[in-house]
């Protein structure tokens, strides 16, 4: 007890003189980082279990493309179920002037099974939950649509033929979807008036939905009951299928944003190793003195220990509330990204905190805190005699095994914990080379340089080691901003850039056949050339070269999704523009096989090659063909464009919709209203709008990240202010020295200005050539994009880090050149 | 060069030796010493510079081990004690006064002086602290960190911080040898009042021959090894009081 309160007593006294605000700063810094990242990770993945349960809406859920050949309802009354139904649509809706595309869902009573509806009176009100759906006549908006229209609740909306009047602002719906944005909003009607808005037209895109719940018990029966019954497009699916691809996808991400945020802990734990062998440096004499006093060894280590203990958990607690003050920021800047509000979030990010504040003291401090403790007593008498060395081996065990354990805990996958080390070991070892021969080359410059550069050249060179850490830990922050800066706006730049001013910014879909010819002419005659037309069939694959798609193993996932799921075919005699024939021949002009084209990824992925037969449910009726051809596709020239395109004999005599693209300038932006207008059903998407959003979710997306790495340069600022920490006595006596010489307090402040421009200089030069040649690898490698040299990066790395450890430097050393030499010089002397 | 012994000898020494290994081969730094002093003595230590005094220092208040001989402090044999048992019996009997002060910088007057207090469990370190400045003279500077004390001042913390424990020795390094010739003599008149207050047993290392002259023996020393013995003939040398 009385060890610790002594202890206690120290470290307070410790705290109040200084000398641990750096190493519990860079502790701060670290467990800030990790749990900002952790809080948000672990409230986002709360939601996706949670709204696993929900996002069904009910219990078990059956959709088809089609309306349901059973009554599946009156099947699931008798089964004691309750049951719902919804159908959707894409549509526009129109208020005045204003258009928008939504998603058009009539409910019926009941609905949602699971979960509840959201809403609010008008536009940012108060949400509240309801038991009740839309009334005749009436429909409920999401706020994104309204705000598309610029109405409110109250306002009059036409969708389709019908007009309904917006009652209620809708804030939530269980069956949402969670993660990515859903490009088109909802709005949602009474089925009952799903026949006045006449938008279900043969081949439109409407999906039919299901929603069953009840008892465990009756429910597990009648999921048995159901799949004796369910035909090739009727998909049933539970809570257990819901979400499998956003479930990784957040889980990838959340990876990705945790190793960013491991990149700013593992410098901070530089800083931390830095700060505390000063500290073990400067408390040496105490330890000695305790000696003398009668104090044990065992008293020191375990007053040590307390001490280390106390500080983990003070910068624990303290990193663990500013990474939960943090984590709402981030929450804030992904709001359009993540839907619907966040469960409160667990403990285990603060476990977390508190379990990384720990090990890096461990890892990082502890080594020199406990050599420190076998100072001899006889130090006090002869300055000259220290603890026994520390043994650089035992401190780097230490240091690797806690970011290893750090690692493991967090990701839980030994494998990728060796391949993320090894990486890091790598990148760490490339920049710190680089660092090396930066900081080498500067001395080159020394002797064309005035006295105030020489000096603070020759500090550079003097603490190489040091130099070099503080140029890798701000170039790598650095580098990373700037990597996501250009990555970011070189990919929307290019990718515009490879689009010729008049590719189509319009996209009409579900246009019947007989409405054709009317869009053909309302186009021409309002200056706009008649885009082709071309023909779509939905259809689902059921084998393979004679072998039920069921009992094929797929070796690619993605192919064996493909191969599930609804498809979209297309016919044509001739190949579309920017089709290139890779494998095979395209067929004769009118030919009467069957045959089919495949684009290449798409084929490679579903594992097909040039004479196998696929066949394929169209309407009811089994379809074959062979495939003779594969191609390439430019996916991003804006044309309708298809993996799968056949010979028009095989399909032209099924029912088909047709889609086209046309290219509108501003001015005629009117032209795409009043066609909605005449052809409801038609669906018009505004590419320009889906453009500018993709843009927003990128940048949002972006900026999120890029502010998790603001962490690392926050975490480089410590390594600074460690490193400058290290060297106070000696800059202090330094500049004393200087000016006891005759040097003005402007000329010794120069020099330091010079050694720490200089360090922001290389830090600077460091992060744009790895930015550089990073974005050099994505562009050309990743996205197969021409890469363009970025003068405004190469310029602004250089400069950003001159300023930002410029100054940074300057205010860190200001108080040590600013004490008067005479009571330096009286202290050292 | 053996002082006579008696049954209240404090602190005794045997053939203490002590050598270490240098770049030129073993060298012996403390040869043979034999002394022994009886409580509330005070005896000198002088030499000159290289001479071994605070080697001697060291090895008789048990902060380095001899390579050869004994030290008993307080009737203990200190070789047969390991660190941990050696600061044991350091804890408050012995009490050090340092030429550099060796004050913790982050801790103030007042608390300097709890520090041994506090390792030894005391229970009310603070007033017995505040008692010990005020004996020194230093009761409104109790709140001052030791950079905002002159060099006397900062001794005579270091010497309340010694006397805090009421030591049965107090060993003394060098003690004035970083002050001033006047503020020196206000330390060291300090320094014998309380001792002899206390009636502490005083070790005093100096190579100061005019202060060694107030102790009740003055043992030289040269090239490690104890030259002479001396007893000052002085009326007495806890006469004086100028603190």
């Amino acid at each position: 007890m009385n060890t610790l309160r002594l202890s206690l007593k120290l470290l307070a006294r410790d705290w109040k003189s200084g000398e641990l605000v750096v190493l519990v700063t860079a502790l701060v810094v670290a467990v800030t980082a990790l749990t900002a990242v952790a809080f948000l990770t672990n409230r986002v993945g709360h939601a996706v279990e949670l709204r696993a349960a929900e996002s069904l809406a009910a219990d078990l859920r059956l959709s088809s493309p089609r309306p349901f050949a059973n009554d599946y309802r009156d099947q699931a009354h008798e089964a004691g179920l309750n049951s719902a139904s919804i159908t959707s649509m894409p549509s526009v809706v129109f208020s005045g002037q204003g258009n928008t595309l939504a998603a058009v869902r009539a409910v019926s009573a009941g609905y949602p099974l699971r979960g509840r509806l959201k809403t609010s009176d008008r536009l940012l009100g108060l949400a509240t939950e309801t038991g009740e759906i839309p009334a005749l006549g009436e429909a409920w908006a999401a706020t994104r649509l309204l705000a598309r229209l610029g109405v409110d609740a109250g306002s009059e909306v036409d969708v389709g033929r019908a007009k309904l009047r917006i009652t209620r602002v809708l804030d939530f719906r269980p069956n949402q979807g969670f993660g990515f944005i859903d490009l088109a909003p909802t709005i949602l009607i009474n089925e009952q008036n799903l026949d006045s808005t006449s938008l279900i037209q043969p081949g439109s895109r409407v999906g039919y939905r299901l929603l069953f719940a009840g008892e465990r018990k009756d429910v597990s029966q009648f999921k048995t009951l159901l799949e004796t019954q369910l035909t090739d497009s009727e998909n049933l699916q539970d809570i257990q299928d819901t979400n499998p691809q956003i479930r990784s996808a957040m889980d990838r991400s959340g990876r990705f944003l945790n190793l960013a945020s491991l990149v700013s802990v593992l410098l901070a734990a530089v800083a931390v190793a830095m700060a505390a062998r000063r500290y073990s440096h400067r408390h040496r004499d105490r330890i000695a003195l305790f000696k003398c006093l009668g104090s044990s060894q065992s008293f020191i280590l375990q007053s040590s220990l307390i001490q280390l203990f106390l500080l983990a958990l003070a910068g624990g607690v303290i990193g663990v509330l500013l990474g939960y003050g943090s984590h709402a920021v981030l929450a804030w800047l992904l709001r359009d990204l993540i839907s619907g509000p966040l469960p409160a979030t667990s403990w285990s990010p603060a476990v977390l905190g508190l379990v990384t504040s720990l090990s890096i003291l461990s890892g990082f401090a502890m080594p020199d805190l406990l050599q420190m403790g076998k100072t001899p007593p006889l130090r006090i008498l002869r300055h000259d005699i220290g603890p026994p060395p520390l043994r650089y081996g035992i401190s780097w065990i230490a240091a690797v095994a806690s970011v290893l354990a750090l690692l493991l805990w967090m990701i839980r996958d030994p494998k990728l914990v060796v391949f993320i080390s090894i990486g890091a070991a790598g990148t760490f070892i490339a920049l710190g080379i680089a660092g090396w021969f930066l900081v080498k080359g500067l001395q080159g410059f020394r002797g064309a340089a005035g006295v105030a550069w020489r000096y603070g050249l020759a500090n550079i060179a003097r603490r190489g080691r040091e130099s070099v850490v503080q140029v890798v830990a701000f170039g790598l922050g650095l580098m990373v901003l700037l990597l996501l800066t250009q990555v970011r706006d070189d990919l929307m730049t290019t990718w515009r850039a490879s689009l010729p001013d008049n590719a189509p910014n319009q996209f009409l879909i579900n246009i019947q056949p007989h409405e054709v010819e009317g869009i053909g002419n309302f186009l021409r005659d309002r200056g706009i050339d008649a885009p082709p037309f071309t023909p779509m069939v939905r259809a689902r694959m059921t084998q393979l070269n004679g072998l039920d798609i069921d009992q094929i193993d797929f070796e690619d996932p993605q192919g064996e999704s493909w191969a599930r799921r609804e498809a979209n075919l297309t016919f044509s005699d001739n190949m579309q523009t920017g089709n290139k024939l890779i494998d095979g021949e395209w067929w004769q002009k009118g030919t009467g096989t069957s045959e089919v084209s495949v684009e290449q990824d798409f084929g490679r992925e579903m594992g097909l090659k040039l004479g196998d037969e696929v066949t394929f449910d169209v309407a009811g009726e089994p379809v074959s063909a062979r495939v003779t051809s594969f191609r390439s596709v430019e996916w991003d020239s804006f044309q309708p464009n298809f993996f799968m395109v056949f010979s028009p004999s095989t399909l032209q005599e099924f029912p088909a919709t047709y889609i086209t693209s046309f290219y509108v300038d501003d001015s005629s932006a009117a032209v795409t209203i009043d066609l909605m207008r005449e052809y409801p059903s038609v669906t018009a998407i505004d590419l320009d709008a889906v453009l500018s959003q993709v843009r927003d979710v990128m940048d949002k997306a972006a900026l999120a990240v890029q502010s998790v790495f603001l962490f690392t340069l926050l975490a480089g600022l410590t390594v600074l202010w460690a490193a400058v920490q290290s060297t106070h006595d000696e800059r202090q006596y330094e500049s004393a020295m200087l000016r006891t010489l005759g040097a003005s307090r402007k000329r010794v402040l120069a020099g330091v200005a010079a050694e720490f421009l200089a360090i922001g200089l290389l830090a600077g030069l460091l992060a744009t050539a790895g930015a550089t040649l990073a974005g050099y690898f994505l562009a050309t490698r990743l996205y197969e994009l021409e890469y363009q040299f970025n003068l405004f990066l190469t310029l602004t790395g250089p400069l950003a880090g001159m300023l930002f450890v410029g100054i940074s430097g300057l205010l860190a050393t200001r108080k040590v050149i600013s004490t008067a030499p005479v009571s330096v010089l009286r202290a050292a002397g | 060069m053996e002082r006579i012994e008696s049954l209240k000898t404090v602190l005794e020494a045997r053939q203490l030796s002590k050598e270490v290994t240098s770049p030129e081969g073993l060298l012996t730094i403390l040869d043979s010493v034999d002394l022994s002093v009886s409580i509330g003595e005070s005896i000198a230590v002088v030499g000159v510079s290289g001479a071994g005094k605070s080697t001697l220092l060291g090895l008789l208040a048990g902060l380095d081990v001899p390579s050869k001989g004994h030290v008993r402090l307080n009737g203990q044999d200190l070789s047969e004690l390991d660190e941990d048992g050696r600061a044991a019996l350091r804890a408050g009997h012995v009490g050090f006064v340092f030429q550099s002060f060796h004050l913790i910088p982050s801790l103030t007057a007042l608390e300097n002086v709890m520090l041994p207090l506090e390792l030894g469990g005391h229970a009310s370190p603070r007033a017995t602290a505040m008692e010990t400045l005020d004996k020194v003279g230093l009761t409104p500077r109790a709140g001052h960190y030791p950079r905002q004390l002159s060099g006397g001042e900062k001794q005579r913390v270091a010497i309340a911080r010694a006397f805090v424990v009421s030591p049965e020795v107090l060993f003394a390094d060098e003690p004035t040898g970083n002050l001033d010739h006047r503020t020196a003599k206000t330390i060291m008149d300090l320094l014998f009042r309380l001792n002899r207050e206390t009636g502490t047993t005083l070790v005093l290392v100096t190579h100061d021959l005019k202060l060694a002259q107030r102790c009740d023996h003055i043992f030289h020393m040269d090239e490690g090894r104890i030259t002479g013995v001396e007893t000052p003939e002085h009326e007495s040398s806890l006469g004086v009081d100028g603190a």
